[in-house]
């Protein structure tokens, strides 16, 4: 690992291995006013560790891509704070925080840049915030993208790879800038299953190499089982945890581990949690309706 | 296969995701953006065009039509060393119509383009410079290239400043209003990751907003270049001493038909040059949009 696209991701912060610790603390954002007033998360709080991965679950529209996009710094928030490695990141002195590379985000349905090639897309922050030359930051890209094995596409557009290819470069594109929070937002919704499953193994060993704090939000428990130190179960909307609940297999993991009896109760569990919630925004909609 | 690939195979190895990895295609093939038209079929098409107006003009001389030009006597006309005329393929005169028009449109269309471009850049890019501006401009969009003439006469001294400003507005709405669309096609993710890639303003500007509206700008330059080929014929034949449009109208008015058809015709040709010149370039700039589409493969 080069030292040089540590420099932006950290700045100011100690260069130790507890990078990207989160504390959400009595986060709360509304968006509207009046009768069209929505709160999509409510008083809530929770901490990820430095280097863990967290997996964020709740029912569509319950507020989870508003808390991303809160810790991203595309919004800001109503009241509480956000805290990364113990920096207010936003809160009340600062409703918003400022996007930058230490919080790189991937979008639920996909921001790759169409008109650069995947290797210009992958080496496009380093080149922008100047920590590295172009051709250093190409040269890793090229590393990165032989990691996830798209070596071979380097030199073609995003528009020309299959929307699995797509993810893995958009990782890729994010992961370089060796960012302190990796924030994915349903990255593979629209993936089918067994793709999804190349997904995860090429993101689990991008993480073994690659340290980084993981907020993944997703609604496919299996997903959140299989990649989580820990799962988050979000109230229906707003937004709040209702549960949590730490997987203790240990990682590395591969797919064996689905067939283990511990993970089939940690997916009871988390089956149970969700489904309440699920009946719950049901019959909120009901009510709305 | 790379070794994720490989894992895809899963344990029996039959199963190829070949939907999640599709084979890369190793060449890339140039063909021009919206590929014009294949050349042997557009000729069939043209040789019927030309059949039927030899058979309802000179052959069935049908009622109306046979007042009309016919296609054997344009094309002597067209062709002679000695028009009866004045006007033909060997005559300087021909090439001067051609020329000053030309000049016209490239002194509108640059104008055009290089106003209304980083102009619809702008409109699209600030919301508050929107704001100010977007309502003159749609106030002002609508007005047709005619109503334009008195003002264009009292504001330009001489005929040709007015021609070319006449030409030019049409193109410069059409410009202007296709490059906002561009900027605000572009998908807001897109922006946003750029933010969180560490991206300035100003490297948003050059590498997503501008790039991210280029299919959009070319559409509207192939629009803007087909009116400012109608706009600069309806100027013409209002005003001015030279060019096609004056070419057609006074060939009217001296009842000297075959001309207008030469008029006519040519224009057709320099107009669609220009237009696949404008392909061409956009085409040039796109290489991404093309291989997108599949165009390029
Ligand atoms: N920009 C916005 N303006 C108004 N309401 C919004 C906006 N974004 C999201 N919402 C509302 O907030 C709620 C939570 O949305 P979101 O955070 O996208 O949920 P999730 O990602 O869990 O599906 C939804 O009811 C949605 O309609
Ligand atoms: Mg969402």
């Amino acid at each position: 690992m080069t030292d040089l696209a540590l420099e932006p991701a950290s700045r100011g912060a100690p260069q130790t291995s507890s990078r990207g610790a989160i504390s959400i603390r009595n986060v709360v954002k509304t968006y509207g006013s009046g009768a069209s007033q929505v709160t999509a998360v409510d008083d809530c709080s929770f901490e990820v560790a430095a280097g863990e991965i967290c997996m964020v679950v709740g029912p569509s529209g319950c507020g989870k891509t508003s808390l991303l996009n809160a810790i991203a710094g595309f919004h800001d928030i109503t009241s509480g704070e956000i805290l990364i490695d113990g920096e207010t990141i936003c809160g009340p002195d600062r409703p918003m925080a400022a996007p930058g590379p230490d919080r790189v985000v991937v979008f639920q349905n996909g921001a790759l840049f169409p008109w650069k090639t995947n290797l210009e897309n992958v080496a496009f922050g380093p080149t922008m915030q100047g920590t590295m030359t172009e051709a250093a930051a190409k040269a890793r890209a090229r590393s990165l993208l032989a990691e996830v094995g798209l070596d071979d596409v380097a030199e073609r557009f995003p528009g020309e790879i299959s929307s699995g290819m797509r993810r893995r470069v958009e990782i890729a594109r994010a992961v370089i800038n060796e960012p302190r929070v990796l924030l994915l937002d349903e990255p593979y919704r629209a993936l089918d299953a067994l793709t999804k499953q190349v997904m995860h193994e090429a993101l689990l060993e991008l993480y073994y190499r690659n340290k980084v704090t993981i907020f993944f939000i997703t609604h496919d428990l299996e997903e959140a089982v299989f990649l989580g130190h820990k799962l988050v179960i979000s109230t229906a909307r707003p937004c709040r945890p209702k549960t949590i609940i730490e997987v203790d297999i240990p990682h590395p993991r591969d797919r064996s581990v689905i067939t283990s009896p511990r993970f089939r109760e940690l997916m009871e569990a988390a089956h149970e949690a969700v489904r309440q919630e699920a009946v719950a925004a049901f019959q909120a909609g009901d009510k709305e309706g | 296969m790379t070794e994720i690939d490989a894992k895809a195979l899963g344990a029996d190895g039959a199963v190829r995701t070949a939907s999640a990895f599709p084979p890369t295609p190793t060449t890339v093939a140039r063909r021009p953006f919206r590929a014009s038209p294949k050349l042997p079929l557009s000729l069939v098409g043209f040789a019927a065009f030309l059949l039927a107006w030899h058979l309802a003009v000179e052959v069935w001389r049908l009622p109306r039509f046979a007042k009309l030009p016919g296609l054997v006597e344009v094309f002597v006309e067209w062709t002679s060393t000695d028009p009866m005329y004045g006007v033909s393929l060997f005559t300087a005169e021909y090439y001067q119509h051609i020329l000053v028009s030309l000049k016209r449109i490239v002194a509108a269309f640059s104008a055009a383009t290089l106003l209304g471009v980083p102009l619809g850049l702008l409109l699209g890019w600030s919301q508050r410079f929107r704001e100010y501006v977007f309502p003159v401009f749609e106030t002002l969009r609508p007005v047709p290239i005619l109503a334009w003439v008195p003002i264009s006469i009292i504001l330009f001294s001489g005929a040709e400043t007015s021609v070319v400003f006449l030409t030019f507005i049409a193109a410069f709405f059409v410009t202007t209003l296709n490059t906002m669309t561009g900027v605000q096609s572009i998908d807001p993710s897109v922006v946003r990751a750029a933010r969180c890639l560490g991206a300035s303003p100003r490297q948003i500007f050059r590498h997503i907003v501008a790039p991210g509206a280029l299919p959009h700008i070319f559409t509207g330059l192939q629009v803007s270049m087909g009116v400012s080929w109608f706009s600069l014929v309806a100027a013409e034949m209002v005003s001015g001493e030279f060019g096609l449009g004056y070419l057609i109208n006074t060939a009217y008015a001296k009842i000297q038909y075959p001309t207008i058809a030469i008029g006519m015709i040519t224009l057709g040709a320099v107009g669609y040059a220009s237009s696949a010149l404008v392909r061409l370039v956009g085409a040039r700039l796109m290489a991404w949009r093309l291989r997108e589409i599949g165009v390029g493969r």
